[in-house]
């Protein structure tokens, strides 16, 4: 479509026009005269409003993406420190299996189990559990299980426990959590999955019992969890 | 002086005598909350001192335009699409920095300092002092920050700055020290009580200063009238 310049210089014309209007309108005065009446107030939060949503709206869209694909790659890195990279050649994102655990106390109704395959068949899997009732709130946590029942390892990825007490169940501040690697509910008794003080294998912490107690428990929790779908999960 | 008296004494206010917390006692919530190491206590204040500035300067800009009657809903409107629009891009553009500072970031809106400042300074004034004013608040708010988390992560746990290269990158490792070796510490001061305590003390800290200065600006003044009393 070409335009000619009569018109075009029609159209500068307008818009220099619409550009002064607006200048004018803009001008402190003629605001200051604007200011009190009730229709300019309803108007300027209504644009206020619509200006907010629409870019706030834009930028999730446009950056939906790009953030969930952040997330993947977080969640790969935590299941990659769990699983082994030698025990697995599959894209363990793309290899999931919802199973139900409300009844197992792990802070989900579903949870969403990734599987580590090598040559097509299942050696291990991985998936997040929550203690729900640590000493102030949730531990959120991710284990990876190899085929036989055993813990390939445990790693905390949030809580809010109490720093300098609670938080040695970090791997960056203690190696406490690297006990449980190779422990398994056949290698173990059921009495023998607590801490110390309550006749278990694991240390507590000085000062902090109750965040120790509350992981171990739940990492029982996710065995029996496996333990009750295993067969449907090493044998997809 | 390269700058003109009036930018001087924004500086002078934001930065010392009508501070963020110590001059107007605002903004304790997140202050109290993230200093538990100076670390912590940088990022926030680095946080906000982008998000202040960007509110103080969109705010001002907009001054004219925002009657009276209706500034503080438009107020909380700006500031509120401004620190989820940094949250958002930040998660996806700076993701190994949201996850140290992603926290702060939504403290933000809790920080009433930003409200203070569009209310009593950037409402009024021009769009170049208003971005002065709120980098100079920034900056203040970030000094008290980094004073008090470093104060507490000193005697909490005798270390100063630790894991500041997860925040600043591999080069600044070097802020990593250890001030007390072998230091049994001493949790209170990590906790929340430690950071009212803290918090006393270097408001107590501040206003002896203050008292110093003016004593030494009328000393005579102060003087006789001691004696009289």
């Amino acid at each position: 479509m070409k335009l000619d310049p009569a018109t075009i210089e029609r159209l500068e014309a307008q818009a220099i026009q619409y550009l002064d209007w607006l200048k004018r309108w803009l001008e402190p005065a003629n605001l200051a005269r604007l200011r009190p009446k009730l229709e300019f107030q309803t108007g300027i939060l209504a644009g206020f409003a619509l200006i907010a949503s629409v870019l706030l709206g834009v930028t999730n869209c446009s950056t939906e993406g790009t953030i969930q694909q952040r997330l993947d790659e977080d969640l790969k890195y935590s299941l990659e420190e769990v699983v082994p990279a030698a025990l697995h050649d599959n894209d363990m994102l793309q290899d999931t299996r919802n199973i139900p655990s409300a009844e197992y106390n792990i802070g989900a109704e579903q949870t969403t189990v990734y599987l580590a395959k090598k040559s097509a068949a299942v050696t291990a899997v991985c998936f997040k559990f929550t203690a729900p009732d640590g000493y102030s709130g949730a531990i959120n946590m991710i284990m990876g299980i190899d085929r036989g029942g055993n813990i390939l390892g445990v790693r905390v990825l949030s809580h809010k426990e109490t720093p300098g007490l609670g938080d040695k169940i970090e791997v960056s501040k203690s190696n406490w959590i690297l006990n449980f690697v190779g422990r398994s509910l056949d290698n173990l008794t059921p009495a023998q999955w607590a801490v110390k003080k309550d006749g278990g294998e694991f240390d507590q912490f000085a000062g902090a019992t109750i965040t120790p107690r509350k992981s171990v428990q739940a990492i029982y929790r996710g065995l029996q969890l496996f333990k009750a779908h295993q067969a449907e999960l090493i044998n997809p | 002086m390269f700058l003109s008296a009036s930018f001087r004494k924004i500086a002078a206010d934001g930065i010392w005598n009508n501070n963020i917390v110590f001059g107007q006692n605002l903004a304790l919530c997140p202050l109290l909350a993230v200093t538990g190491t100076a670390t912590n206590g940088l990022g926030m204040g680095l946080a906000t001192l982008v998000v202040i500035t960007a509110s103080n300067g969109l705010i001002s800009v907009a001054r004219h335009l925002i009657p009276s009657e209706i500034r503080i809903p438009v107020f909380v409107l700006l500031i509120a699409a401004l620190v989820t629009l940094v949250d958002i891009l930040m998660n996806a553009w700076a993701h190994e920095l949201y996850k140290v500072l992603g926290l702060f970031i939504a403290l933000i809106v809790t920080n009433c300092a930003l409200l203070g400042r569009a209310e009593a300074f950037a409402s009024k004034q021009p769009v170049k002092e208003a971005l002065w004013d709120g980098l100079m608040m920034g900056l203040g708010f970030t000094l008290v920050l980094v004073a008090l988390g470093a104060a507490r992560e000193i005697s909490s746990s005798g270390t100063l700055f630790a894991n500041a290269s997860l925040l600043l990158g591999e080069s600044f490792r070097f802020l990593e020290v250890t001030v007390i070796p072998d230091y049994k510490g001493f949790l209170l001061m990590a906790l929340p009580p430690g950071g009212f305590i803290m918090l006393a003390f270097l408001i107590v800290g501040k206003r002896l200063i203050d008292q110093k200065l003016a004593f030494k600006k009328a000393p005579a003044v102060s003087l006789t009238e001691a004696v009289i009393e």
